[in-house]
C-alpha cells in the first residue's frame, strides 16, 4: 500500500506564455496607460479583425499528465523548448500553471541552478548559511551538516575567503555541496551536473544515487543521456509540452536519439513560383544531413561520420559552378567551408537534378548544436543562392573521446588525440 | 550504476515522515489571495538571513564602512541647518538637534522604502530559481535599514546628552512610531517593488518620490507649532504626523495624538493594500521579471 503513494501527480497541466512580438515581457507604464486609453478602440478593432495579432501564445506545457511514485528516480529528456524546465519551475512553485494541477507529497527541494543566492562578497562560510536558508534548510540543520558540506566541497582552507575569489571549480563544488545536503523527500534537479570537473561530477552522481537509495524521489532534467541512463530507472521524454514517451530509461533514451530523423534533418525548398533560392541556372531543392547509416536525421552520434547533402536542379548547362557548405557552431562561429569544386574542378552539369554531398568524419565535432549554411556561385563572378543557417543538427553525447566521463568538456572539437605518458624523472 | 539498488527497504521509513505532511497542491491560482502569514513565519529564518546578507554586504569594500549610516543623516542635517536655519532663517530650523531628530526617522523611512522598492527586481536570480514567499524580499530590505537607523541613533544620543534633555513618558511613544515608520516604508516599498516588476518606470519613480516626499514632509524641518495648517491638511501627507510624533516623544514635547492617529491609520491601510497587491501579482514575478 505504501508503495502506491505517488510522490508527484500532475493532472492536465498547461502553461501558457504570452509572447508579444518584439516587446519585452515587462511593460512600461506609458504603454499600459495608453493601452487603457485605447481600450475601447481596440475592442472595436478586435471585433472587426477577430484577433489581436500582436500577442502570440506559446504553450510550454499542454495537458501534461504524470505520476511519479515515491522513491523513483526519473529522468526528463527532450529538446530545448520541450517544456522540461517549465515543468520543474511549476513543480518547485516558482511559477504557476495556466491550467491543471500538480500534487506533491513531501517536502520539495529544487536545484534549478547551482549557487542560487550566493553572494560574491560573502565568505564561503557565510554563503553556506545563506544558500542553505534559501534552499529551505533551517539554521540548525545547516549547522549540523556544516562540516560535511565543507568536506564534500573540499574548501577547508578557503572557508573565510569571499567566494568572488574562488576558482569557478571551487564555487561550483561549494554550491553543489550545500544543495547535496538538502534532505527533501522530493528533489527536482535541472542540468546542474553540466558543470564542474570530472571527479567532482562522479561524486555528485554518487551522492544523488545515494540519495535515491534512501527512498527519495528525484526528478532529473538533463541533456546528458549518459547521466540519465546511469542514474534513472525511468525516463520521460517531453516533446512540445507533452509526454511523448515514458518508461524504461534505456528504451526512452534510445528512441529519443533515433527520433532525430523526424525532427527536420532535412529542409526542402519547393519550387512553387519563385520561392526556392536560385537563378536561371540552378534552383536549390533540399539540404539534408544523413547519419552514418544513410538515414536522414538531425541527431548524430559523436563517434560516427555523417554526410551533408545539397540537392538542386540544374536548369541550363553550366560549367564552373560551385556548390558549397559552411559549418557553424551554435554561436555562429564558422568552423569550415567546403565546396564541391575542391576536388572536381572542371565539372560540366547538364540540366537535371543533382546532389552534392560531403562527409564529415566521426570523432571530430564535440557534442552540441551546429548549423549548416549552403551557397552556390560562379566563383568571383556571381552568386546564385546563399542560404544562411538553413539547417540545424545536434551531435549527441553518446561516447567518443573521454565519453566515459560525463564532464561536458568544452571546445568545438572532440578528437581522440594520440597521447603518451612518459616518466622523465624518478 | 546503482540505479537498481535496494530502495524498498529504506523507502518505508521515509514514507512515515512524508505521510504526516499535507500534500502541496499547485493550482493556477490568480486573483486576490489571503496573506499566507503561516508560510511567512515558516520562512522567518530566510528573512533573517536576507537581512543579515544585506547588512553584511552593504558597506563591504567601502573605506568608511558603517560610518556611512551616520554620515548621510549628519550631512543632511548640516545642509538643512545651514541652508534653512542660518541662511533662510526658517524659525526653529537653526537647531541641529531639532533637524536631526526629524532627519533620523526620515532617513530610516527613505532608505527602507527605496531598498524595498528595488528589492524584487534586484533579486531576479533568486525569484526565478527558487521558491519562497516573495514578501520576504522587500521585508528583508526594510529590516536591513533598521541596522542603519541604530547606528545613526548614536549621534542623536550624543547630541541630546550635553543639553541635558531627559526624555519623559513620551519616550514610550518612540518605539511605537518607529514600528509605524517600518510599516509605512514596508507598505509603500512592497507596493513599489511589485509595480516595478511589471513596470520598470518605477525605477525612476522611487528616487524622485523619496526626494519629493522629503520636501512635502514639512515637519522634518519646521516645528509643528509654527505650521499654521489644520491637522486635516497635514494628515494628507501621513509622514508629517510620524516625524512630528517621533520628535515630540524624544524631546519631551506634547505629542500630536490626532495627527499620529490619522497617520497610523493611513499607513496601516497602505501596508495592507501593498501586501495584497503584492500577493496578487507575485505569481507572475518569475515569468516577467
Amino acid at each position: 500500500m505504501s508503495e502506491a503513494t505517488p510522490a508527484i501527480v500532475v493532472e492536465n497541466l498547461s502553461k501558457r506564455y504570452r509572447i508579444s512580438q518584439g516587446v519585452a515581457a515587462y511593460r512600461t507604464l506609458r504603454e499600459s496607460l495608453s493601452n487603457l486609453a485605447m481600450w475601447p478602440l481596440r475592442r472595436l478593432g478586435r471585433l472587426r479583425s477577430g484577433g489581436d495579432g500582436q500577442v502570440q501564445d506559446f504553450w510550454a506545457l499542454k495537458d501534461l499528465n504524470l505520476r511519479i511514485d515515491t522513491g523513483e528516480v526519473v529522468g526528463v529528456i527532450g529538446r530545448n523548448g520541450a517544456g522540461k524546465s517549465t515543468l520543474l519551475k511549476i513543480l518547485s512553485r516558482i511559477t504557476r500553471p495556466t491550467t491543471g494541477r500538480a500534487i506533491l507529497n513531501g517536502r520539495v527541494g529544487s536545484l534549478l541552478e547551482v549557487g542560487t543566492g550566493f553572494h560574491p562578497e560573502l565568505s564561503g562560510r557565510e554563503n553556506i548559511y545563506l544558500n542553505g536558508a534559501i534552499l529551505g534548510m533551517s539554521r540548525r540543520e545547516i549547522a549540523a551538516k556544516f562540516d560535511q558540506i565543507v568536506q564534500f566541497a573540499e574548501i577547508e582552507q578557503f572557508l573565510d575567503t569571499p567566494v568572488k575569489r574562488y576558482s569557478s571549480g571551487m564555487y561550483v563544488r561549494l554550491a553543489f555541496a550545500v544543495a547535496a545536503h538538502l534532505e527533501p523527500e522530493i528533489l527536482l534537479v535541472d542540468e546542474v551536473l553540466a558543470v564542474g570537473d570530472a571527479s567532482f561530477q562522479r561524486r555528485c552522481l554518487g551522492k544523488m544515487s545515494q540519495v535515491s537509495r534512501q527512498g527519495r524521489t528525484i526528478l532529473f532534467v538533463s541533456h546528458n543521456m549518459g547521466a540519465i541512463t546511469r542514474l534513472c530507472r525511468r525516463a520521460i521524454w517531453l516533446d512540445r509540452g507533452q509526454v511523448r514517451q515514458s518508461g524504461d530509461a534505456e528504451t526512452v533514451v534510445a528512441s529519443y536519439l533515433r527520433s532525430g530523423a523526424e525532427q527536420a534533418g532535412e529542409v526542402m525548398f519547393h519550387d512553387n513560383g519563385q520561392k526556392a533560392p536560385g537563378s536561371e541556372y540552378i534552383r536549390l531543392e533540399a539540404i539534408r544531413v544523413r547519419g552514418s547509416d544513410g538515414v536522414v536525421t538531425a541527431t548524430l552520434d559523436v563517434r560516427r561520420p555523417f554526410t551533408l547533402e545539397v540537392q538542386y536542379r540544374i536548369l541550363r548547362r553550366t560549367s564552373n559552378l560551385r556548390v558549397g557548405v559552411r559549418l557553424m557552431a551554435h554561436d555562429g562561429t564558422v568552423l569550415l567551408s567546403s565546396t564541391d569544386m575542391d576536388q572536381n574542378e572542371d565539372l560540366v552539369r547538364e540540366p537535371g537534378v543533382y546532389v552534392s554531398r560531403c562527409t564529415v568524419p566521426g570523432e571530430l565535432l564535440n557534442y552540441g548544436q551546429y548549423f549548416v549554411s549552403v551557397g552556390c556561385d560562379f566563383p568571383m563572378v556571381r552568386t546564385h543562392f546563399a542560404v544562411d543557417q538553413g539547417l540545424a543538427f545536434q551531435i549527441e553525447q553518446t561516447g567518443g573521446a573521454g565519453g566515459h566521463i560525463s564532464d561536458g568538456r568544452g571546445g568545438v572539437l572532440r578528437m581522440s588525440l594520440p597521447w603518451t605518458v612518459q616518466r622523465i624523472e624518478s | 550504476m546503482n540505479r537498481n539498488g535496494p530502495k524498498q527497504e529504506t523507502a518505508a521509513g521515509e514514507q512515515v515522515s512524508a505521510a504526516h505532511l499535507t500534500p502541496t497542491v499547485i493550482t493556477p491560482g490568480g486573483g486576490w489571495q489571503a496573506l499566507n502569514l503561516a508560510e511567512l513565519w515558516r520562512f522567518r529564518e530566510l528573512l533573517y538571513f536576507l537581512i543579515w546578507r544585506d547588512v553584511k554586504v552593504r558597506y563591504k569594500q567601502t573605506v568608511l564602512g558603517a560610518a556611512w549610516a551616520l554620515i548621510q543623516p549628519a550631512m543632511m542635517t548640516f545642509a538643512l541647518w545651514f541652508g534653512l536655519g542660518k541662511m533662510a532663517r526658517v524659525p526653529g530650523a537653526d537647531d541641529p538637534l531639532f533637524i536631526y531628530s526629524g532627519i533620523l526617522p526620515w532617513t530610516f523611512f527613505a532608505t527602507a522604502l527605496a531598498s524595498a522598492g528595488n528589492s524584487v527586481v534586484n533579486s531576479e536570480r533568486l525569484v526565478t530559481k527558487v521558491y519562497f514567499p516573495r514578501l520576504a524580499v522587500p521585508l528583508a530590505a526594510v529590516g536591513a535599514a533598521v541596522v542603519d537607523f541604530m547606528i545613526a541613533s548614536v549621534l542623536l544620543v550624543a547630541m541630546m546628552l550635553p543639553r541635558g534633555i531627559v526624555p519623559g513618558v513620551g519616550l514610550l511613544v518612540v518605539p511605537v512610531v518607529f514600528v509605524l515608520l517600518g510599516v509605512a516604508a514596508a507598505g509603500v516599498g512592497v507596493l513599489l517593488s511589485a509595480l516595478m516588476v511589471a513596470y520598470r518606470d518605477f525605477r525612476y519613480v522611487v528616487p524622485f518620490l523619496v526626494q519629493f516626499w522629503l520636501f512635502a514632509t514639512l515637519t522634518v524641518y519646521t516645528p509643528l507649532s509654527r505650521l499654521e495648517l489644520s491637522p486635516w491638511i497635514l494628515s494628507v501627507n501621513p509622514m508629517c504626523g510620524l516625524i512630528a510624533s517621533f520628535r515630540a516623544g524624544l524631546l519631551n514635547e506634547p505629542i500630536p495624538w490626532a495627527l499620529l492617529g490619522a497617520s497610523s491609520a493611513s499607513f496601516v491601510l497602505l501596508f495592507v493594500i501593498g501586501c495584497f497587491y503584492f500577493r496578487r501579482v507575485e505569481d507572475s514575478f518569475a515569468d516577467i521579471v
